[in-house]
């Protein structure tokens, strides 16, 4: 923290996210009295009335830490993201969107027109025989009406500007939100660019059996009862424990349900989805040696949504990004 | 490397296997300005001598701490160049080969430029590689002196007297009362025409007086962990109701048993009583009261023999025993079966109590069996006056039966000709044979003598249908060599009965991790040039299990599965390649997943939660290291940097 002797400023931003990670700063309960004695709230758009205005008047580094929730999907986002970067001495990315891009992530799959397609037109519960879709651009007698436009990619914050820490997790968990708030209280926080959550992953504070079986078979978890004790990947469920962060304390496999990567890969690990393709591969049994092909491709029909399986939550953070055209990377800014 | 890295690169032009499609001397002109790169050569033969001495001198005249010797695959002289860097005083891993003859001049045309510079880019990798190198000793480890030899046929006789004089105590588990299998059974052995118990028993009573050698007989095979050097056995020992030492052999008890059933040892032609011993010269020396024959072990029920025991030998209340023990090194000889008889329906195997195999016509024809020796048919005890020998009966078939030759059945089928006519010299023998297979020191002669001076009739061709006409076995067959049709009513048919693996071949395949082939025979580690030895480290067959063989062929085989385990345990430690996969365990999760990928059952979750690699038994394939969800797992020399390296040197710019 810097060595200014008034009281500290704290900020709070949202990008492209569902407002569940603000909803989670204020999980903190009465902790947050303790984040208010040691500063205040410089920038807060979910809780308290600021303008940009009031944003871009900080000096350089004024405000003290920020923590950014949510992805870069739109031109606003950017342009905030370095503003922010910009006044804030710390930058914390804070949930699954801003540390991966999260499920808003997942749009990279499609083009932004094909994602205007579906929303404003296609979608079943949508009227509209004129085909209007939003405009960055509108001329009217009256003005011109501006609106962000999309980038072309959704990014995680670490793609924009540079992070210094990462609280992960859909949200994360108030333990950890907590953690953090304890390292910055006490002026102790780790190395820049850490992570704070486990260090190893989610397979660690799990209490299910694995039990050295091959996998002959996937199932999605509302098809098959579970069993509460044996490892769900043991049982077809197609769990990202073993290539996921620590630090949730195993909460959806004991909650009996597969853990989804929320908190992103281990250190080392560069692209989850991959390596737990790899893992899979190499513990998937098809029948015998040497069998027909026909028993694979009935195995991977119950795999129906692979990117949302295995990149749920860090698609845009993936080596590729998102779909790669027939040419070829399609985008590279 | 502690030190700066300084490479020596040693081109080897392979006469023209190489030097033909590489420009060998621009390589060696063009490697030496590559990064670390302090010393390049090219050689004729660098795997000659001088070409060796090369290297070492190199290594002590320009100071180099790597060595790459680019030349053939490093499945052939990986292991000479790391010796001779050895001998230089580098560690052997301080060498590393670049493959530039199977992996480039082989596989291009001699047009120069193309495949000389692919071969810089192998080079280049396999410096980085070695650059990265850690220097390593072999992996030792103690290991258990003891052999266990599972089967007590002749296979399992040698194996376990071979170990036992070399000085390694010998467990030898049989599942029969008594040890000395299939071979005890015969009559005489072919071609010398020697009595088969009488050579065989003096071996039997060797293995039950020799001090290093521990006999389980009826007993099995329970359970098996533990790896090469270290298996940890549980062995059943089942009851046989009767005290070994206390029996004193008398006999009474069998005479008052009222239960008759099959004797197996006489292949089912006679009867035995429930309290019985298989034969005069069984070792052990003792009864077996046969627990499922029994009236109910019950002394109210029936207790004849025990009451009139003098010896008080018989006792109702033994259980099976279950012995712990740690041996060093397995040797497999649990033998073969004849092909099943009812699957035999063609030749009325079976059906007609007339038609028998081999195994029972030696039974017939041996001295101990039910007819001391006088060849008399099953059904009514007359003397057999027509006796057709069908050979190939199941193998050689394979639209209907087994596709392999049993190996043995020509030899013993002219050994049964020749036995009968000596024993009813106006009796008519026929042998159906497809072919004669005599391939063996004086086998070929012994044919000839039973064809030409026994005058048994051969007949080359298959017999189609066998059935009774009359009270006699009418046979049809071929005869191929006179283009006709036969017919010949015989008064006993000998099957010779196709050989299988024994029954327990599949359940000891899966205790000790073995393959077996197709035809469910052990299959070894090499058919060539590893004939005894499996794929489990310290595991070795002898005799039938690993496929059909006579007795020579089988003792031969006994002894050099036994010399295969004395060589293993005369080593005061177990050594093993160091190039295994390593544990950061800061960053494993005990996930587990490694532990189903591993070949080799090499990795376990331990007690503090992380995977631990049993170093012995890891043989450095890197499946569980790539499959790694965290990356906890490398590969020693061959690590996720290395790679990179090597691939960045391989195909950048």
């Amino acid at each position: 923290m810097s060595k200014k002797e008034s009281k500290k400023k704290v900020a709070a931003y949202w990008a492209a996210s569902c407002g569940g990670c603000d909803v989670a700063l204020l999980g903190l309960h009465e902790r947050i009295l303790d984040l208010l004695d040691f500063a205040d709230i410089a920038f807060w758009p979910a809780a308290t009335d600021f303008k940009y205005e009031d944003l871009k008047g900080y000096e350089r580094n004024e405000i003290d830490l920020t923590f950014f929730n949510g992805g870069i999907r739109t031109s606003e986002n950017r342009e905030i993201a370095e503003i922010i970067r910009e006044k804030s001495e710390l930058l914390v990315a804070y949930g699954s969107c801003a540390h991966q891009g999260g499920i808003p992530g997942l749009a990279n799959m499609s083009s932004n027109e094909e994602l205007f397609e579906t929303v404003y037109k296609n979608n079943p519960t949508t009227v509209n025989p004129e085909g209007v879709v939003p405009q960055e651009l509108t001329e009217r007698e009256e003005g011109n009406l501006n609106l962000p436009g999309l980038q072309e990619r959704v990014k995680s914050l670490s793609q924009v500007v540079e992070v210094d820490y990462t609280v992960p997790g859909c949200p994360p968990p108030p333990e950890l939100t907590e953690d953090f708030l304890d390292l910055l209280l006490a002026g102790n926080l780790p190395p820049k660019g850490s992570v704070v959550a486990g260090e190893k992953t989610v397979c660690d504070e799990c209490s299910r059996e694995w039990n050295k079986e091959t996998i002959d078979e996937f199932h999605r978890p509302q098809e098959v009862e579970i069993d509460p004790d044996k490892c769900l990947l043991d049982q077809g469920i197609i769990c990202m424990g073993p290539v996921t962060r620590s630090g949730c304390e195993a909460s959806c496999p004991e909650a009996n349900l597969p853990c989804k990567g929320c908190f992103g890969p281990p250190k080392k690990v560069e692209d989850q989805g991959t390596e737990m393709l790899n893992s899979l591969a190499s513990v998937v049994q098809i029948g015998e040696e040497g069998g027909s092909l026909e028993g694979e491709k009935a195995l991977l029909s119950n795999l129906p949504d692979t990117i949302g399986t295995f990149y749920n939550f860090s698609l845009a953070n993936s080596i590729f990004g998102g779909k790669v055209s027939d040419g070829g990377n399609d985008e590279q800014e | 490397m502690a030190s700066k890295p300084r490479i020596g690169v040693f081109i080897c032009h392979c006469g023209e296997n190489i030097a033909g499609t590489v420009d060998v001397t621009g390589l060696a002109e063009r490697i030496i300005d590559y990064d670390d790169v302090t010393f390049s050569t090219d050689y004729e033969y660098m795997c000659s001598d001088p070409g060796q001495n090369k290297i070492k001198e190199a290594i002590e005249e320009e100071d180099l701490n790597g060595v790459i010797v680019a030349a053939c695959s490093p499945s052939m002289h990986e292991e000479t160049f790391r010796s001779a860097v050895e001998e230089a005083g580098l560690n052997r891993y301080r060498c590393e080969i670049a493959n530039i003859r199977e992996q480039c001049s082989w596989v291009h045309d001699g047009d120069g430029s193309k495949p000389t510079e692919k071969a810089l880019r192998i080079i280049k990798g396999a410096v980085e590689k070695v650059k990265r190198n850690i220097p390593m000793e072999p992996v030792e480890r103690e290991h258990s002196d003891k052999c266990l030899v599972i089967g007590g046929g002749v296979a399992g006789i040698q194996a376990a007297l071979d170990v036992a004089e070399a000085g390694n105590e010998v467990v030898l588990v049989e599942k029969e009362p008594t040890i000395g299998g299939h071979m005890a059974q015969l009559s005489e052995t072919f071609p010398t025409l020697d009595c088969s118990q009488c050579i065989l028993t003096p071996k039997m009573v060797e293995v039950n007086q020799h001090p290093n050698i521990e006999l389980m007989a009826y007993s099995e095979v329970k359970d098996v962990s533990g790896y090469i050097g270290n298996y940890s056995v549980q062995i059943e020992n089942k009851p046989t109701y009767v005290d070994p030492d206390a029996c004193n052999l008398c006999g009474d008890c069998e005479d008052v048993c009222p239960v008759n059933v099959q004797d197996e040892f006489n292949q089912g032609l006679t009867s035995r009583k429930a309290i019985s011993i298989p034969f005069a010269q069984a070792i052990p020396s003792s009864y077996t009261l046969d627990e499922e024959a029994c009236l109910g072990l019950n002394p109210l029920r029936c207790s004849k023999c025990a009451d009139v025991c003098d010896a008080d030998a018989v006792d109702f209340d033994q259980s099976s025993k279950f012995i712990e023990e740690e041996f060093g090194a397995i040797i497999v000889a649990t033998g073969y079966d004849l092909y099943p008889k009812e699957k035999m329906g063609e030749y009325g195997y079976g059906q007609y109590e007339d038609v028998i195999d081999g195994l029972q016509f030696e039974r017939l024809l041996s001295a101990t069996g039910p007819t001391r020796g006088e060849v008399r048919r099953p059904s009514d005890g007359k003397v057999p006056k027509d006796v057709v020998f069908v050979q190939c009966s199941g193998s050689r078939d394979p639209e209907n039966h087994n596709s392999y030759c049993s190996k043995i059945c020509c030899m013993y089928t002219a050994k049964h000709a020749k036995l009968y006519k000596e024993s009813v010299p106006d009796g008519n023998a026929y042998v159906f044979y497809i072919d004669i297979r005599a391939g063996g020191k004086d086998y070929e002669e012994f044919i000839q003598e039973v064809q030409e001076e026994d005058r048994v009739l051969y007949l080359k061709g298959k017999v189609s249908k066998l059935k009774k006409v009359d009270g006699k076995l009418r046979v049809w067959g071929m005869d191929e060599i006179a283009g006709e049709r036969m017919e010949i009513d015989a008064d006993l048919v000998v099957l010779a009965q196709s050989i299988i693996p024994s029954s327990e071949a599949k359940d000891t395949s899966r205790k000790l991790n073995l393959n077996l082939g197709q035809n469910g025979f052990y299959k070894e580690a090499h058919p060539k040039l590893r004939p005894v030895e499996s794929l489990t480290g310290g595991v070795f067959f002898a005799g039938a299990g690993q496929g059909p063989k006579d007795i020579p062929d089988t003792v031969s085989q006994g002894s050099g599965a036994a010399a295969k385990a004395i060589e293993m345990l005369s080593k005061p430690t177990l050594t093993h390649d160091p190039q295994v996969v390593e544990v950061d365990e800061d960053l494993c999760s005990g996930c587990g997943l490694c532990i189903s990928q591993c070949p080799y059952d090499a990795l376990e979750v331990n007690s503090r939660g992380v995977a631990e690699v049993n170093e012995i038994l890891c043989e450095g394939c890197g499946t569980c290291a790539s499959g790694c969800p965290t990356n906890a797992l490398s590969l020693k020399n061959l690590t996720d940097e290395q790679l990179t390296e090597m691939i960045h040197a391989q195909i950048g710019d």
